[in-house]
């Protein structure tokens, strides 16, 4: 007699420290059901995973409270290996496949079928040989499975990777035993005809009785896809739907939510829209994990502009972009003059500066005092705050004692001086050195990445406050990245966002949630009805 | 198209190719007959390949070039020390060597293993070090603890009127095992060729007949087989070879351990070490334990690299007691990547070609120097220079491929960007 749930987790919740990541969250998943996981960045769709993976960076932060029960029993999974024994299949985000294995030796690796010979009758088990015919044997029915015609003896090297895709979910279905597959974001990679094709092999597994979890942040697949739903937001249950009673629009609304009210309230004003301070055009920026394909976007002079999107999609990429941090290629003019990319030194004395989303990567020196942080930048590119002493040249203490001082009242930064080390200031306080930094060396635009990730309540709203007095007092023009939504309404005039390195729309902050959800999982809104109905 | 072919090939070879030049220019300046040549080539191959192809395992594994081996050899040493106070000569010394040998070497191969699991990613720098720090443990045993702590009876085992073990191992005496394997049975370059060709031509036969080999490939590998035999009834190819003597058990025993590589590689724990050598993640997502694995092939390496120590002393009859170990590391994997090897990928025969392709210039170098600048010193110089060399040279085009590769994304990407 089989349970009625494949996979119940009851009433999770989980704390790094003081943090909570999850709190009481419950999912069940019936047999042969797809079930969508949906979320924002740091919703808990990866910490909700972890759980049931049994990944140990769960067990070494304390474990997690809540029953996690498989076919009605209750289970302790404590490493990714028990899950797999106990018929629990991942299919990766990243690809987990050996390039230079062949698919046989893919699908099958460390489940090998061997045969004993006189060394290992010796020696033990390690040293029996393989038996190829047999392995391929499975990996051809493993593949024929999942629709794929592709020879079990190419080399995973050099294939499509829409194909690697599929071999991946050919070896979790080759595992003898498996109930339950987890598909994390599969289409991310995938070209639309083969998400299509995917989506029909999942259907296929499901029809077979294997339950899937699908996690993603794509809508129109999650419709045509899914059975039920279950959305996250913020560590909560946000919502379970059955997939037929909701719509795409209801989705986007739940899963962007409003979180808490405003930290500041720039005050509406009419956005400026006179000069084009920024031109981008055609942005291709190959920064690993944040890549951009092909933005074109015009920042006006005077307005502060919010770039959002969900993490992995490209959004950090275009301030690393524009500003040489990492290769790129298109057309960027500022103030009408072109600037070519590759030469980060270029981009800093044309007048752009950028506040690093890596503060203690790219941002800070921590070793080195909060004023030779301060000026840095403008002492390396601009050769200011030195002396000239013939062909030497010294820094100009007292001068740099001075900018130091007035940043440091200016920005309200919490320290014991201008010397003491970058390291040891708070996390809301290197940023406000970060920022001092930038200010130093008189910009005209301002790139701010990410300025709040990683710091308290209070240094976020002092962080928000500074970007909107340095806009309105001094006519700054800033483009904001942030994850956090919420800070890119209260204070830009207008918010792009990004999604699979591409700008979905350009939305006022006023626009609804739904919009600003659906733009995220990459729907343009007006184009929902024939999407939303057409998954139906 | 063709073009870029005959471009990647060279490219893909650069170090054999460039190799294979020098030792043609060095031979023919150096006035050495061939015959000499190929005689001192063939002693050379006989003590060395064993200890290069102990390298291909970890290579495979994804730990580099196990400059460790160092350590392997210096086990060999302690166990040949031993072999000769307690007076067991000949074959049965050698035995006796192999068997201490494998538990000392063993041991160590954990200790470098566990140590190289710490350090990821620097294996190699790691084995390098390691080496050097490990002959200042080896000279603590030689010079105090053995022949002083542990009293060694045997006459000239110890420095004569102070403590220690003597500054060179004579193994030609008759406690010692010189030629112990080589002078089994020893026997002209010809009839080990007719011998050689026969047992293969055997093997193909059996194998085309359990269908386990395609037809058409033995019967081709047949037919070389006897062309090489042909070709060595020509007087004037037989007179190249007419000095050689090849010592029969040496390279079979080289041959086994070329067979165990091929065979292990087609065994789970071979399919294991491929797998952690491409990529750790992947390997210990799919339940492998990849630690393990590393020391498992750091263990087998140490072991091997031992015995191949071990049939290098007994082939040159002597050893300095504090030198011979120090450069087996050095030498072996500046071969190995002569042969075509890279960091990543090694085979056996790119590990006997490249030790016939070094060896044949070690032989030639000094004489060479000689002629052309009328110092032999020089071609010494040379040759210490080229072998350090050759390993910065793979190093280098080991990032530079690195480098290539990810060339065909932008490309990828630029294509896209037209569209």
């Amino acid at each position: 007699m089989s349970a009625e749930y494949v996979l119940e987790m009851k009433n999770i919740t989980k704390r790094y420290g003081e943090n909570t990541v999850l709190s009481d969250v419950s999912l069940s998943v019936r047999p042969g059901e797809i079930h969508a996981l949906l979320g924002e960045n740091g919703a808990g769709k990866s910490t909700l995973k972890n759980v049931l993976f049994g990944m140990p960076v769960i067990h070494s932060t304390g474990g997690f409270e809540g029953h996690v029960l498989l076919n009605g029993e209750e289970a302790h999974i404590s490493s990714p290996h028990e899950a797999m024994v106990k018929g629990i299949g991942m299919v990766h985000q990243e690809f987990m496949l050996l390039p230079g294995f062949t698919v046989t030796e893919n699908i099958k690796l460390n489940r090998e079928i061997t045969h004993p010979n006189v060394f290992s009758r010796i020696f033990g088990k390690n040293l029996e040989t393989l038996d190829m015919d047999a392995m391929s044997g499975d990996a051809r029915s493993a593949l024929d499975s999942v629709g794929m015609s592709i020879d079990e003896y190419t080399r995973v090297e050099g294939m499509p990777v829409g194909y690697m895709q599929f071999v991946e979910i050919a070896r979790e279905i080759d595992k003898s035993g498996i109930k339950l597959l987890v598909f994390d974001e599969p289409t991310a990679v995938l070209t639309e005809s083969e998400a299509t094709q995917l989506i029909s092999v999942m259907k296929q597994i499901a029809a077979s009785g294997i339950a899937i979890i699908f996690i993603t942040h794509r809508l129109d697949e999650v419709m045509a896809a899914a059975d039920s739903i279950t959305i996250l937001r913020d560590g909560r249950l946000a919502a379970t739907r059955a997939a037929r009673e909701t719509s795409i629009v209801e989705l986007a609304e739940v899963m962007i939510g409003r979180k808490g009210e405003a930290v500041v309230e720039a005050g509406p004003r009419e956005a400026p829209h006179e000069r084009v301070a920024l031109e981008v055009r055609d942005l291709y920026v190959n920064m690993p994990g944040e890549e951009v394909r092909g933005v074109s976007f015009d920042v006006y002079e005077g307005e502060i502009m919010g770039v959002g999107g969900l993490a992995g999609q490209g959004k950090l990429g275009i301030p690393n972009g524009v500003m040489s941090l990492y290769s790129a290629q298109g057309e960027i003019k500022l103030f009408g003059q072109p600037l070519k990319l590759g030469n980060a030194g270029a981009a800093l004395s044309s007048g752009i500066a950028m506040v690093s989303e890596d503060r203690k990567g790219v941002g800070l020196l921590l070793d080195q005092s909060i004023e030779d942080n301060i000026v840095f930048n403008a002492m390396q590119i601009k050769g200011e705050y030195l002396h000239k002493i013939g062909p030497f040249t010294l820094k100009d203490s007292a001068a740099i004692r001075a900018v130091a001082n007035r940043m440091i009242q200016e920005l309200d930064i919490r320290c014991f001086g201008p010397t003491q080390h970058a390291g040891t200031l708070s996390g809301g306080n290197q940023q406000k050195v970060c920022i001092a930094r930038a200010l130093v060396m008189g910009p005209k635009f301002l790139f701010v990445s990410e300025p709040t990730r990683g710091i308290d309540i209070g240094a976020k709203k002092l962080v928000l406050e500074t970007l909107v007095k340095l806009n309105r007092e001094q006519g700054m023009t800033i483009v904001m990245v942030s994850s956090e939504l919420q800070e890119l309404r209260s204070i830009c005039d207008r918010i792009a966002i990004v999604s699979e390195g591409k700008l979905v729309d350009t939305l006022s902050p006023e626009a609804s949630d739904a919009d600003f959800g659906l733009a995220m999982s990459g729907i343009k809104p007006g184009a929902q009805e024939q999407k939303g109905g057409g998954a139906k | 198209m063709r073009k870029n072919d005959v471009r990647a090939i060279v490219r893909n070879n650069a170090v054999t190719i460039m190799f294979v030049v020098l030792c043609i220019i060095c031979m023919a300046y150096s006035g050495q007959s061939v015959a000499y040549v190929m005689y001192e080539l063939f002693g050379r191959l006989s003590r060395n390949a064993f200890i290069v192809l102990a390298l291909i395992i970890p290579i495979v594994a994804g730990m580099g070039i196990n400059f460790a081996i160092t350590i392997g050899a210096m086990a060999a040493q302690i166990a040949a020390l031993w072999v000769i106070e307690w007076g067991v000569s000949g074959i049965g010394g050698f035995l006796l060597a192999m068997l201490i040998t494998m538990p000392i070497a063993a041991f160590f191969g954990l200790l470098i293993g566990k140590l190289m699991n710490k350090m990821k990613g620097q294996e190699m720098i790691g084995g390098l070090i390691l080496g050097y720090f490990a002959n200042g443990l080896y000279q603590l045993l030689f010079l105090f603890i053995f022949g002083n702590l542990i009293p060694l009876n045997t006459p000239g085992l110890v420095i004569k009127g102070s403590t220690g073990v003597a500054n060179t191992i004579d193994l030609s005496t008759a406690r010692g095992f010189k030629y112990a394997l080589d002078g089994i049975w020893r026997v002209p370059f010809g009839e080990a060729l007719y011998i050689c060709c026969g047992v293969i031509a055997v093997v193909l036969v059996v194998l085309m007949l359990m269908k386990k080999l395609a037809r058409v490939k033995s019967l081709i590998a047949i037919g070389a087989l006897a062309a090489a035999c042909l070709l060595y009834q020509i007087p004037a190819v037989a007179e190249l070879f007419a000095m050689v003597n090849i010592p029969m058990v040496t390279f079979m025993v080289v041959g086994v351990l070329c067979l165990f590589n091929l065979g292990l590689m087609k065994t789970r724990i071979g399919q294991q070490f491929r797998a952690v050598g491409q990529n750790r993640t992947v390997a210990n997502a799919s339940g492998i334990n990849v630690d393990r694995v590393r020391v498992i092939a750091i263990m087998i390496s140490t072991v091997l690299a031992g015995w191949g120590q071990l049939i290098f002393v007994q082939n040159m009859g002597s050893f300095q007691t504090y030198g011979a170990h120090e450069q087996v590391g050095l030498y072996a994997g500046a071969a190995i990547l002569v042969g075509g090897a890279s960091i990543r990928r090694a085979t056996n025969s790119q590990a006997m070609l490249g030790c016939i392709l070094f060896h044949l210039l070690f032989i030639v170098a000094p004489a060479a120097g000689k002629n052309l600048f009328g110092d032999a010193a020089i071609g010494e110089y040379f040759r210490v220079f080229i072998s350090y060399g050759v390993i910065a040279l793979a190093l280098v085009m080991h990032a530079w491929s690195g480098v290539q590769k990810k060339k065909p994304q932008n490309a990828l990407r630029e294509a896209a960007a037209k569209n």
